[in-house]
């Protein structure tokens, strides 16, 4: 794939955030597009939005679920990158007008206290490293239309990254079974998925050691103070103007916001 | 009821029991009496265990059925049922169950209570359950069907009782006092692969909100949950199909590890 291409596909996903318009998937126009050159892509969007003068905060892992690799038809998650205008306060406020079609879902977020470097790493190493775990809502909002993509189409859209609310306690990652965090997400008060966090991959660890492996091929590293967001361990709910989200995790403490117009 | 009522049910009992002991599934009975009721069913379901008690088993517990949302939705039913469990069908932790014990077996994770004093309903909280439970054990259901491909209404898993087939309780009883099981999680494991997660609070809100249904529901017929019986309060995920190899286990926060295997 050529650089005038990538940067062509690139501005034509940020323009599609911008300006809060689903657009046609760019693997109908761009056939040949392969995980590669999404994630090439991915790294261009990455650059743009830097000169923008947004900043990396973290990073978050996508399609981290059995069901939702099989539904894909991938042996490996995926990953985009978390910038500073994505976060809401907890128990803030997100604008409906400002996103595409957004779903909620709910994740544990890892906050690194060392840098972690693949290849070679496990659960055990990503633990070692953690300096607190933190529940979250991840807000996604697929720029392609009807929320429908191939695996290189969501790639490029960076993963679908569009918000992210992270709750206020922290909890040492040695103090709780991060593989039996039983959770519930909530709408308007009313339960409306529920899970345990041995859904993101046997264990969330086994996702941050999955991205720490698939950056380390690529010669980069996670850093120290970098906050990672493991998957979705409930299913994606979608959300409209009026409700108030809510997952509440054991152990964890408790994260939401409210929908405004 | 009349006569020729009550001889159809105690014929459907019959037939089910016969099913069950011949391990060839029988068509729906609601296919057959389509205006069957819910307390026609549990006729049939008392008939049945009647039959069993006389010729020697013992009632240990009763398991609470359709807790979820989404069963509740997939027949139709707005509460939830329960069954009895007898003394056959406990397995211990660990062990094989063989082919020759189940007919069309299904799996499911959930929290099982063990009460220290007797629950008389009605007006029985979820605050009452807590107190009257002595400890609660992670455990296995193995869910089963006398009625050919589980094409079950209410009625009919309630007369079969309510699907019940065996169980398996973990080994480490927990006071109740030291978790929040609204929000333990569980995950079920098949093969050591992650078949499917859940948490407490997918059994109504909250498993001992289960308990409590049940003990208001027995009082319509005058019966008290009793001290030291096993109460299996509802699957915390969907049951996944047991094939012959498979191995599953379940983990519940706080409480521990159960496993059962088949022949």
């Amino acid at each position: 794939m050529q650089i005038a291409e990538k940067k062509t596909i690139a501005q034509y996903l940020l323009d599609a955030e911008r300006e809060r318009r689903e657009v046609v998937r760019v693997t109908v126009d761009y056939p040949e597009l392969n995980v590669e050159n999404a994630y090439a892509v991915q790294e261009e969007l990455v650059r743009m939005k830097c000169e923008e003068n947004l900043s990396i905060v973290g990073m978050k892992m996508g399609l981290t679920s059995r069901a939702k690799m099989e539904q894909m038809g991938v042996e490996e998650p995926i990953y985009g990158y978390l910038f500073n205008n994505m976060l809401l306060e907890n128990y803030g406020e997100l604008s409906f007008g400002t996103c595409i079609h957004p779903k909620v879902e709910a994740e544990i977020a890892f906050i690194l206290g060392k840098d972690i470097e693949g290849p070679g790493i496990t659960g055990a190493q990503v633990l070692a490293a953690t300096q607190y775990v933190v529940p979250a809502l991840e807000i996604i909002d697929s720029r392609y239309e009807n929320f429908r993509f191939t695996l290189p189409d969501v790639i490029a859209d960076n993963a679908s990254a569009s918000r992210v609310v992270f709750g206020n306690s922290l909890t040492r990652p040695d103090l709780i079974d991060l593989e039996l965090v039983g959770m519930i997400l909530s709408i308007n008060g009313k339960a409306r998925e529920m899970a345990a966090s041995a859904a993101v991959l046997g264990h969330p660890a086994h996702a941050i050691a999955a991205l720490a492996n698939m950056l380390g091929r690529k010669g980069e590293k996670l850093k120290a103070g970098q906050i990672i967001l493991a998957g979705a361990v409930t299913e994606a709910v979608r959300i409209d103007i009026g409700d108030i989200v809510q997952a509440k995790m054991d152990g964890l403490g408790d994260v939401g916001f409210t929908v405004v117009d | 009821m009349n006569q020729q009522t009550v001889g159809i049910l105690e014929q459907y009992a019959g037939e089910l029991a016969q099913a069950e002991r011949e391990r060839t599934p029988i068509a729906a009975l609601t296919e057959r009496s389509s205006t069957l009721t819910v307390e026609e069913a549990y006729q049939i379901q008392l008939l049945g265990i009647q039959e069993k008690t006389k010729s020697g088993h013992r009632i240990v517990g009763k398991k609470i059925g359709l807790t979820s949302h989404a069963m509740q939705q997939l027949l139709g039913v707005d509460q939830p049922d329960y069954g009895h469990l007898l003394d056959g069908m406990a397995v211990e932790n660990g062990s094989t169950i063989t082919q020759d014990r189940i007919l069309q077996a299904k799996v499911e994770g959930e929290i099982a209570f063990i009460l220290k004093k007797d629950l008389q309903g009605p007006n029985v909280t979820l605050l009452d359950v807590l107190q009257a439970t002595d400890y609660v054990l992670p455990a296995i259901e193995i869910v089963d069907s006398r009625i050919a491909g589980w094409k079950i209404k209410l009625p009919d898993t309630i007369a079969d009782n309510a699907s019940s087939g065996l169980y398996v309780l973990g080994g480490k009883p927990v006071r109740i006092e030291d978790i929040d099981l609204e929000l333990a999680g569980m995950v079920l494991y098949r093969n050591g692969q992650v078949i499917n997660t859940g948490v407490g609070a997918a059994a109504l809100g909250h498993p001992a909100t289960c308990v409590a249904w049940l003990a208001n529901k027995l009082s319509e017929f005058s019966i008290a949950l009793k001290s030291g019986e096993v109460i299996l309060s509802g699957a915390l995920s969907a049951a996944v199909p047991a094939e012959s190899g498979d191995h599953f286990s379940v983990r519940i926060a706080h409480l521990g590890e159960v496993n059962v295997s088949f022949a």
